[in-house]
This record gives structure tokens, C-alpha cells and sequence, in this order.
């Protein structure tokens, strides 16, 4: 189950501007193939920590970052990264599904256009790739020049990590993807995580211990910016090494 | 005392009062209507409507009227200037909204707003006394010499530069309207939620392909509804254009032609109007002037309901 990694945080602050300490000597790491899961209360920085892996932060002006975040043997936080191709590389879903105003075509051919790809029977190929790696093409192979917004919130959702998976990431970040859909939905994309971790990385905050449990191989638990427990999901929510942890997935607060 | 159907009587005071502050503002509205209709009558009868909308004369002394020339170069320094200014205008939303540092995008907002407090008269006097010589000096002879010389655009800037023209006038028009424009496109550009955007950048997005492919798509609907706004308010501006346009009644393809609008029109006949059917055609004027506008109104808020509606799930 364990083997290369493939995204580590070594040592991590992060600071919202106004100089708020969101992310304290945060040292993380994920398996290349695996599912981890961040875990922990609202506010806590699991979702600071998930942005910082793609740079989000940089689009909001006096954020700043102290520590390192090495992927593939290099730093990612050092000013020579090209942050447009790392995000390429290191995709993101959101919590509400994000369909452009668009087709649903030119929705998962985006980023393959931003890419330079025009070629048409390639966009057409990776498309159709994409959609059915995420579950999703056979719901819309006879719209697929349908406006995005005429799909359902799950379908919505799919279509949107169809669009993260055509550029082909080595990682994709999840941030609580299922919270906003109902449950037959909630499982589908479930599904879909665990199939996709044989060809990406996968990185999940979630909001729902029992998700965490059914889908992650690994799991850390955040409390107030500090990784408090990292370890195998299964040892994480059976036998927890550190009382918070017990507390709060026995649902003693959170 | 749940069940009391009696109302709290400070309930009550309190919304018949309102009640009575929105019913007035109908009340006028169809007062006003009311009166040009009325006023407009004796023209209406003698001209009726294709043939008062058709006719370039305005010819007191003969005792015909028609709107043509008028609704001509309203039309034309209206359209004229939302060219100029639309550009501009999103240009400055998006600057504000998405690329402006954070210590810039305060002062800039307030720029836009003062500018557009300045009174429209400020806007003529400038446009007479400043911007009208530059233009008759140095812009249109230039514009003469380069453009001018092309077969078909050619016949656009014809004739002698005055400096009191369409160019003129549908400039000041332009820069007048620009901040008004600038402000409801920012505030369509801030309706795209930050979550479609971040989404576009994790894939891989520049932010020039943001602003192209997410933020403009996105805001279509609220800019078009900012812009109708902006096209009634240069509809019904006056006092901007009213020294600029030369007050001239005939239809000219040149852009350095002189002109009149409707509004530059009612401004100056009224108080020459000797005769009943004078004064009723210069009514009849204004009360196309009142649809136009109105019309263009409820584009403008029809488009940008539906903008929110859409995206402010």
C-alpha cells in the first residue's frame, strides 16, 4: 500500500494577510496512488493546508508561506515555480460544483485549450477520455454541446473533476466535493475516488469522518492549524494514538 | 391572542405612509405622460406618427415639424458614444476587479464615482472650451488627413472641422457616461463567484484567460444591462452636448457635421415657440423622447434581473 511519496510538507506556516497564523510547522506527506484525507473542526486549516499545495493562496495578495512543499524533488514555494503549470499539474475541485459558462465540450476541453492543444479529433478523444474516467460519460456523450448549467449538481460535480482529469494532474485536491450533494451522488463520486487513485494522487478534506473512513488510505487530523495525528485510516479511526484525535472521531466535539 | 386579526396600529401608520411615497412616484410618471400626450395632441392629429417620424423638416415659419433630423443625431451621438466609452469602461472594471493591487482599488473606485457626481453642464462647459479647439485644431484636421482619404469611411469626415460637431459632442457624451459604465460592470464583474475563477486557475489559467473566458462570459448579461442604463442616460443628456453640437436641424453623414438632438432641441425652443402647433410638435418630441428612454430602462432592468438571477444562487 505504501510507496513513493509524492507531496510532502515539510515544516509549513502559512499566513493569511494581517499576519493571521493559519498553519503551524505543518509536516505532511501523501503516497503517489493513495487517497489521504485531512480531517478536523471547522476552521481548523484543512483547507488552508489543501490550497497551499496548489498555490491558491497566491491570488489573494499578502499571503505568505514559510517551510517547504516538495513535490517531485522540488520546492514548490520557491519563487522560480511556474505556478500556471503546477496548478496544471496539481488540479482542484471545489466544495459547490464550478461548471464555466460554457458547453459541456468546451467545459472539459478548457484546460487542454489553455495547453495549446486545438486539434480537434484530440480535444474530442481526451474529452470523451475524461468523462469516462469520471463516470460521467455516458449521462452526457449526446449533449455534449449543452450548456454545463443544464446538468444536475452531481453530474455538475463529475463533470467538473472530468475537467480537472483532462490535463492529465499527477495530483488532485478535493476540497469536501460531496458536501453539497445528496447522498446517491455523494456515493457515485466516492466511487469515482477510489477508482481514480490507481492513476492520480488524491488529496480530500472532508467534513464527513465516515467518508474519510470508506474511501482514504491515509488520514491526518487538523486542529487549530497544527497536524495533530497522520497515519493509516485504518489505525487512525480504530486505534488513534492521540487523545484529540479519539475526541473528536468518537464525536466528542467538532 | 395569536389569532387577533387586529394589526399593530404603528404597523400600520407605518406602511401606509410608504405605500403613499410609491403610489406618488407612479402617479407622477403617468402625470407626466399624461400632460405630453395632451400637449401633443394638435401635432399628432396634423403630422400622425410615420410621417412625423420621417420628416427632416423643422421648418417654423411653413409650420412643419418632424422628428427625423432630431431623433438622427441623438441616435448618432448616443451610439457614437457608447463606442468610445464601452471600451474604456470595461477596461476600468476589470482593472479594478482583477488586476489593480489591493491599495489601488479603493482610490480608483472613488475616482470613478466622483467623476461621475460632476454635473453634465461642467462636462458641456469643458467640451466648448477645452476639448472643442483641441479638436477643431489638431484631431479632425489629422483625422482629414489619414482616415478621411479611404474610399467608403472617407464620406464620414467630410467638410470643414469646426470643433462643434458629432465627433465633439458623442466624446463628451462618452467620457461622461464612462465612469457610470465602469461602476455597474464592476459591479457585474464582482457577481462571478471567486470559487469559478479559483476553478479556471487550477486548471491552469492565466488571469488575462480568467477575465476572457470566466469573468466576461459570466457578467455578459450585467455589463449589456449596465450599458442600456448608460444608453438612456446619454439619451436624455443635454446640458453636455448642448454647446458642442451647433443646434444645426438637418441629417449629415459627416462626422464633423453639426447636428441637434432631441433634448439639445427642447432646451432651446421652448421659450421661442410662438405658435400652438410649434409647441405641440416640440411635445410630441418629448414624448418620444419619454418612450425611447423608457423602453431602453426596462431592457436595461429586465437584463440585469436576470443577471442576478442566474448567478446569485
Amino acid at each position: 500500500m505504501t510507496g513513493q511519496i509524492e507531496l510532502e510538507a515539510k515544516n509549513l506556516n502559512f499566513y493569511y494577510s494581517g499576519n493571521i497564523h493559519a498553519l503551524k510547522q505543518v509536516s505532511f506527506f501523501a503516497y503517489k496512488h493513495n487517497v489521504t484525507a485531512l480531517i478536523g473542526p471547522s476552521g481548523c486549516g484543512k483547507t488552508t493546508l489543501l490550497r497551499c499545495f496548489n498555490r491558491m493562496h497566491d491570488l489573494y495578495p499578502k499571503n505568505r508561506y514559510e517551510g517547504e512543499i516538495v513535490f517531485q524533488g522540488k520546492n514548490i514555494l520557491s519563487k522560480d515555480v511556474d505556478v500556471i503549470n503546477l496548478r496544471s499539474r496539481i488540479g482542484m475541485v471545489f466544495q459547490k460544483p464550478t461548471p464555466f459558462p460554457m458547453t459541456i465540450f468546451d467545459n472539459v476541453a478548457y484546460g487542454l485549450k489553455l495547453k495549446g492543444i486545438n486539434k480537434r479529433t484530440e480535444l474530442s478523444e481526451r474529452v470523451e477520455k475524461a468523462l469516462k474516467n469520471s463516470a460521467i460519460w455516458d449521462e452526457v456523450k449526446d449533449k455534449l454541446n449543452v450548456s454545463a448549467y443544464e446538468l444536475s449538481g452531481g453530474q455538475q460535480q463529475r463533470l467538473v473533476i472530468a475537467r480537472a482529469l483532462a490535463v492529465e494532474p499527477e495530483v488532485l485536491l478535493f476540497d469536501e466535493p460531496t458536501s453539497a450533494l445528496d447522498p446517491i451522488s455523494t456515493s457515485k463520486i466516492e466511487e469515482l475516488l477510489v477508482q481514480l487513485k490507481s492513476k492520480i494522487t488524491i488529496i480530500i478534506v472532508t467534513h464527513n469522518m465516515q467518508q474519510a473512513a470508506r474511501i482514504s488510505d491515509f488520514t491526518g487530523f487538523v486542529m487549530l492549524g497544527e497536524l495533530i495525528e497522520f497515519d493509516k485510516t485504518d489505525k487512525m479511526f480504530t486505534a488513534p494514538s492521540e487523545k484529540l484525535t479519539e475526541e473528536y472521531i468518537t464525536g466528542r466535539f467538532g | 391572542m395569536i389569532f387577533s386579526k387586529k394589526k399593530n396600529p404603528v404597523d400600520l401608520t407605518f406602511s401606509f405612509i410608504t405605500g403613499i411615497a410609491s403610489v406618488s412616484v407612479i402617479l407622477i410618471t403617468a402625470g407626466i405622460l399624461y400632460v405630453l400626450f395632451k400637449e401633443s395632441s394638435l401635432s399628432i392629429e396634423r403630422f400622425g406618427f410615420f410621417k412625423f417620424l420621417t420628416l427632416v423638416d423643422w421648418d417654423p415659419v411653413k409650420e412643419s415639424f418632424g422628428a427625423a433630423a432630431a431623433l438622427y443625431g441623438t441616435l448618432i451621438t448616443t451610439v457614437l458614444a457608447l463606442i468610445i466609452a464601452i471600451p474604456v469602461a470595461v477596461g476600468i472594471a476589470i482593472y479594478v476587479t482583477e488586476v489593480a493591487p489591493n491599495f489601488l482599488k479603493g482610490p480608483v473606485g472613488i475616482a470613478i464615482e466622483l467623476l461621475a457626481a460632476i454635473p453634465s453642464i461642467i462636462y458641456g462647459m469643458w467640451g466648448l472650451f477645452t476639448l472643442s479647439p483641441i479638436m477643431a485644431k489638431y484631431i479632425e484636421p489629422f483625422l482629414q488627413r489619414t482616415v478621411g482619404k479611404l474610399p467608403l469611411v472617407g464620406i464620414l469626415f467630410e467638410g470643414t472641422p469646426l470643433g462643434i460637431d458629432f465627433l465633439t459632442a458623442s466624446m463628451i457624451l462618452g467620457i461622461m457616461i464612462i465612469p457610470f459604465t465602469a461602476s455597474i460592470s464592476r459591479d457585474a464583474f464582482n457577481l462571478t463567484p471567486a470559487v469559478v475563477k479559483e476553478s479556471a486557475y487550477a486548471v491552469g489559467a492565466t488571469k488575462w484567460e480568467v477575465v476572457k473566458d470566466i469573468v466576461l462570459p459570466y457578467s455578459k448579461l450585467g455589463v449589456f444591462g449596465g450599458v442600456a442604463i448608460s444608453l438612456g442616460r446619454a439619451l436624455g443628456e443635454t446640458m453636455a452636448v448642448a454647446f458642442v453640437l451647433g443646434n444645426n436641424n438637418q441629417i449629415t453623414t459627416s462626422l464633423f457635421g453639426a447636428a441637434a438632438t432631441v433634448t439639445v432641441k427642447l432646451a432651446n425652443e421652448f421659450t421661442e415657440a410662438d405658435k400652438d402647433i410649434y409647441l405641440s410638435s416640440l411635445y410630441y418630441l418629448a414624448l418620444l423622447l419619454f418612450v425611447m428612454s423608457f423602453i431602453v430602462l426596462a431592457i436595461a432592468k429586465f437584463l440585469l434581473l436576470k443577471a442576478e438571477r442566474r448567478y446569485s444562487r
